[in-house]
């Protein structure tokens, strides 16, 4: 009986949530249009003003939109975000969309890599400084989890890089595969180990895992410190709960106390709060990208940054937008799955 | 009972946990605190003992101090027996190995006191399965339904969370985990404060009716006194740490020994009552207790003696004890004159102050 | 209001354990880089954008020697006086960024606090949308913008910053001020005389005081985190304006991958050594303001000896009854003082 009703609040939860991402969504896309579309004034000139003729300037203006009113050009493109049409890019003329579809995998790649890595390290790191806290191994673990998170991504990488190379020449330390894995796997999915794995080209998937190791090591480290601040505090928080107390008073062993009862309560706001680090595995994978050379969305993101190509970055932030509320939406739903209290 | 106790066991007809000179001290930034000093009471196979006190005096540590739950930075110390075992000098992990199946507690808040990530069933099959290993996955069940029942929670309910209860049937749920193993001494801790008048009642009539069922020695904490004439064999006064009065219920009520019982009892708001009556002054720091009896400097019959020496635990007759000089004087104990002389009224305002 | 400074002072320096170590241990190391920033013309033995000293050029990528200490760089810096004036650079860059996010957000947040009704609502909106947003691509495109209007300086480095830390602080201010309005209504109720505004400020004022220090430490250590990887993507400060560790580093990148990794080390450990110090000084500030995460040094418990006597005769079996014995058979209970 209760399990039907459960399911019923569960989907009228889901149901709130989505809606809620409606007005979370239009409020990040007004911020971003308003940042590169009015506050540049005109992005045509400003990318490649001065190397071509006015005539052609303003044609391309009118392409764009550019020469209608501010609230048409921010309907239409809210139109075209909703259509998940990103835009067009000034510089090498692309949709936007399309280089999200091309180097969109290499990214996906490396941040579920680090995060991977992250988690295996960070999630039993953190549930040992919780439950010794203020030992030897509690100061030690916490210095290490500060330590990651304040090392700059880019020097772990260099320094990671600078080391492979001297003592591991052959070991690759830039690129997601080598030249002839990208040559030889046919594209079904745009990520590269997915179509190697479809293709059947083991020795490829092999050659990606190696090409992975150092770029997912540099950015899950950052992350690694991450969670285990979240989950040390947690543990530290839960094992002061009435639970914990009752669980040892029926003669729970104290390890079991922290495995399925304070660990796993602890892990419920732990969600929500790895949800959030989206937007830092963002930020770290732009620069774990560029260190690495690995071709996904982040270095993109940089070279138009450079090409001052206004619609292209514009397109990309607003690209990561749709991601970051995407990816609440979805921590969120999965919180009502792991908590049958958030149901009600 | 006997089904699930190790039958090569010898039959202790003695009493089921005996505590001489039990103390439980904390640690804090300004030295030890005496939360229980010097404790000494036992308890037969089925009986329950009521413990009365005002907030902080200690009745809640005695409880936990009893099966060993007991948070970082605090000791035990004097004698504890439990089925003639020695408790102190038991080895944490057999004393871990005792609670849930020889000993239970009962806690105040049942709200919390479940795992809210964790079925009923869960927590069914994990304290069974630790204390049970041998026991199949349909015997676990079938144990746990059958004290459901007995708590009158329908078996429908096995695999709901802690969450779709009421309070009342949570606290149901937690008397049924701590008796699913029929433990020989149960703690319940103020097991009816967090919940209304008529679950109240319900709650106390199942605690009542487990000596029938179970064969549980029970120590009942409680500050509400209508609780234990109702359910209690015999009644324990605390006060700052120490046991000033026990003995049977009904004596102790119609003919309490000890002033602060007296208080206590007068204090109890009743159809009859006329006034309100209260103790003065707060309960003291039990980190640096007040010297004498701990009771002198809120006592309206204190004497010089009070202040100055700690008064004998002595026997009035039938078990009932108590610590108190001016009942000792009463009953034909000679003091001298100075001893005997009233303590002043602005010491007690000034110790009260300290 | 000065005792309540004073009371928070003094708890920090009451604090014991981990907490403690961890914060003076990051306290000195900021000191240090602190006193570097003050002092950087006189520590540094060249400027920032030194190529030559006495007509002699630098060389390039240098190895350490007598002249420059850490060696040169790519560039002909002295590395050595790069990572001190770096030191300036960052400081004033977090500070600027930290104390102006600090003036938007908390009037922000007293604001949406006092107001109420749909003004705290969509505010409360934007900047959660705001802080869910990566920081650092909100950081690339205000420094991206600012570019072209302020250049590449340390001001438009930090106003590049600055959006990425306000909503932290109107979160903050926003709470405390909806929960002192409430506490408001309730002293009033209670203590009648004082008068709402006293109250309102008396409570502001003890609860801003403790989290925002932790806030801007924490924020300064990330903001110079963010800092220097603008300055590695090549959107952050330009070398000719100051020296920026996050720059150092991009330069430097190439030739680690070649082998020579020490220009790249030195602006890195700088970086590390910072961000671990404000993170070690906050930590320890929250652990010490924070009663939930406090923990103070216990005293072990020792037991006093028994009293004998006590055992005999409060013993169930040992118990003595009927006979009143006289007050002198307790040897434990020695005639004491009274207590005063």
């Amino acid at each position: 009986m209760s399990s039907s009703a459960g399911s019923g609040s569960l989907a009228r939860y889901i149901l709130v949530r989505i809606i809620l991402v409606i007005p979370m969504m239009l409020i990040l896309l007004t911020v971003v249009f308003l940042l590169l579309r009015v506050a540049p004034g005109d992005p045509v000139s400003a990318s490649v003003g001065g190397r071509l003729p006015p005539a052609i300037l303003a044609q391309k203006r009118a392409a764009l939109g550019l020469d209608q009113p501010l609230y048409q050009q921010y309907l239409e493109y809210l139109g075209h975000v909703v259509r998940f049409n990103f835009g067009t890019t000034i510089s090498d003329n692309q949709p936007v969309l399309s280089v999200i579809r091309d180097k969109g995998g290499a990214t996906l790649t490396l941040t579920v890599g680090a995060f991977l890595i992250a988690l295996v390290l960070g999630l039993p790191l953190g549930r040992l400084a919780g439950r010794y806290r203020d030992s030897g191994a509690d100061a030690v673990i916490r210095i290490f989890g500060i330590v990651t998170y304040a090392a700059p991504i880019f020097w772990v990488g260099v320094l990671l890089v600078a080391f492979v190379a001297a003592h591991f020449p052959s070991w690759p330390t830039y690129g997601i595969a080598s030249a002839q894995t990208t040559f030889v796997v046919p594209t079904h999915t745009h990520i590269l180990i997915v179509d190697s794995i479809i293709a059947n080209y083991w020795s490829g998937v092999f050659d990606i895992l190696k090409h992975c190791v150092l770029p997912c090591i540099t950015l899950g480290l950052l992350i690694t410190g991450v969670i285990i601040r979240l989950v040390r505090v947690n543990v530290i928080q839960a094992l002061k709960g009435d639970y914990v107390e009752a669980a040892r008073a029926r003669g729970v062993p104290e390890g079991r106390v922290v495995r399925k009862h304070a660990f796993r309560n602890a892990l419920v706001p732990v969600i929500t709060v790895i949800g959030l680090q989206v937007a830092l595995t963002l930020s770290g994978a732009v620069l774990t990208e560029t260190t690495f050379n690995w071709p996904g969305v982040g270095t993109a993101l940089v070279n138009y940054l450079n090409e001052r190509d206004y619609t292209a970055v514009q397109g990309l932030v607003t690209f990561f937008a749709v991601v970051v509320v995407i990816v609440s939406l979805l921590v969120d739903i999965l919180n009502a799955l792991v908590d049958p209290r958030v149901r009600y | 009972m006997t089904e699930l106790r190790d039958v090569g066991a010898p039959v202790i007809e003695g009493p089921v946990l005996e505590a001489r000179d039990f103390r439980v001290w904390y640690a804090t930034d300004r030295g030890p605190v005496r939360a229980v000093d010097g404790v000494s009471f036992s308890l037969r196979r089925g009986e329950i003992l009521g413990l009365v006190g005002e907030s902080g005096c200690g009745k809640s540590t005695l409880g936990r101090g009893l099966i060993g739950l007991l948070p970082d930075g605090s000791s035990r110390d004097g004698e504890l027996e439990f089925e003639g075992r020695d408790m102190l000098a038991l080895p944490g992990r057999e004393q871990r190995a005792l609670r849930g199946s020889d000993l239970g507690m009962i806690f105040q808040e049942p709200l919390t006191r479940l795992n809210p990530l964790m079925r009923i069933s869960g927590h069914f099959e994990e304290t069974l399965r630790i204390h049970r290993p041998e026991l199949s996955k349909e015997e676990v069940e079938q144990q746990a339904l059958a004290i459901l029942r007995l708590m009158g929670i329908p078996p429908t309910r096995y695999h709901a969370y802690p969450h779709e209860f009421s309070g009342g049937m949570r606290q149901r749920l937690m008397i049924a985990l701590a008796l699913v193993l029929r433990p020989a001494f149960v703690v319940a801790d103020e097991p009816t404060t967090a919940l209304d008048v008529l679950v109240e009642a319900q709650i106390i009539r199942i605690l009542h009716d487990l000596r029938t069922e179970f064969e549980t020695a029970l120590l009942l904490i409680t500050h509400n006194l209508g609780i234990i004439a109702e359910a209690c064999d015999r009644v324990a006064v605390m006060y700052a740490g120490e046991i000033v009065e026990i003995g049977d219920a009904k004596a102790v009520f119609s003919h309490p020994k000890h002033p602060y019982t007296r208080e206590l009892l007068r204090s109890t708001i009743s159809l009859s009552t006329t006034g309100l009556n209260y103790i003065d002054g707060a309960p003291p720091d039990l980190v640096e207790p007040p010297s004498g009896c701990h009771f002198h400097p809120r006592c309206p019959d204190a004497m010089q003696i009070c202040a100055a020496r700690h008064p004998v635990d002595r026997d009035h007759g039938d078990g009932h004890r108590a610590a108190c000089w001016a009942t000792d004087l009463a009953e034909g104990l000679t003091l001298d004159e100075s001893d005997r002389a009233p303590l002043e009224r602005e010491e007690i305002a000034v110790a009260d102050e300290a | 209001m000065a005792g309540r400074t004073r009371d928070f002072l003094h708890t920090i320096w009451n604090t014991k354990g981990l907490a403690r170590y961890m914060f003076w241990a990051g306290a000195a190391i900021t000191a240090v880089f602190v006193v570097c920033a003050i002092f950087a013309p006189w520590i540094a033995p060249y400027g920032f954008d030194q190529t030559s000293a006495h007509g002699v050029n630098f060389p390039k990528l240098g190895p350490y020697d007598s002249h420059h200490l850490l060696g040169t760089n790519d560039q002909f810096y002295d590395i050595a006086s790069r990572m001190i004036w770096g030191a300036r650079t960052g400081i004033e860059v977090v500070i600027l960024s930290v104390i102006l996010a600090g003036l938007i957000g908390v009037p922000l947040g007293l604001l949406s606090g006092f107001v109420g009704g749909w003004v705290d609502r969509v505010l409360v909106f934007l900047m959660d949308a705001l802080y869910a947003f990566p920081s650092l691509l909100l950081a690339i495109v205000f420094s991206f913008l600012l570019k072209g209007k302020l250049g590449s300086g340390i001001l438009a480095a930090a106003l590049s910053l600055t959006a990425i830390y306000i909503p932290q602080y109107f979160r903050v201010v926003r709470n405390t001020t909806v929960s002192a309005r409430e506490a408001t209504y309730v002293e009033a109720a209670r203590a009648i005389g004082a008068r709402p505004m006293t109250i309102m400020r008396k409570y502001l004022f003890s609860n801003v005081v403790q989290s925002v220090p932790v806030l801007a430490t924490l924020n300064a250590a990330d903001a110079l985190g963010t800092l220097a990887a603008l300055g590695f993507l090549g959107l952050g400060i330009q070398p000719t304006e100051a020296s920026e560790w996050g720059y150092d580093l991009s330069r430097a990148l190439d030739d680690a991958q070649g082998g020579n990794w020490l220009p790249a080390f030195w602006p890195g450990l700088m970086i590390v050594l910072l961000i671990t110090a404000l993170t070690l000084v906050g930590e320890g500030l929250n652990e010490t303001v924070n009663p939930a995460l406090r923990r103070r040094r216990l005293k072990p418990v020792v037991f006093s000896a028994r009293v004998p006597a006590d055992v005999a005769a409060t013993g169930p079996s040992g118990g003595t009854h009927g006979v009143l014995d006289g007050p002198d058979d307790r040897p434990g209970g020695g005639h004491e003082e009274a207590a005063t």
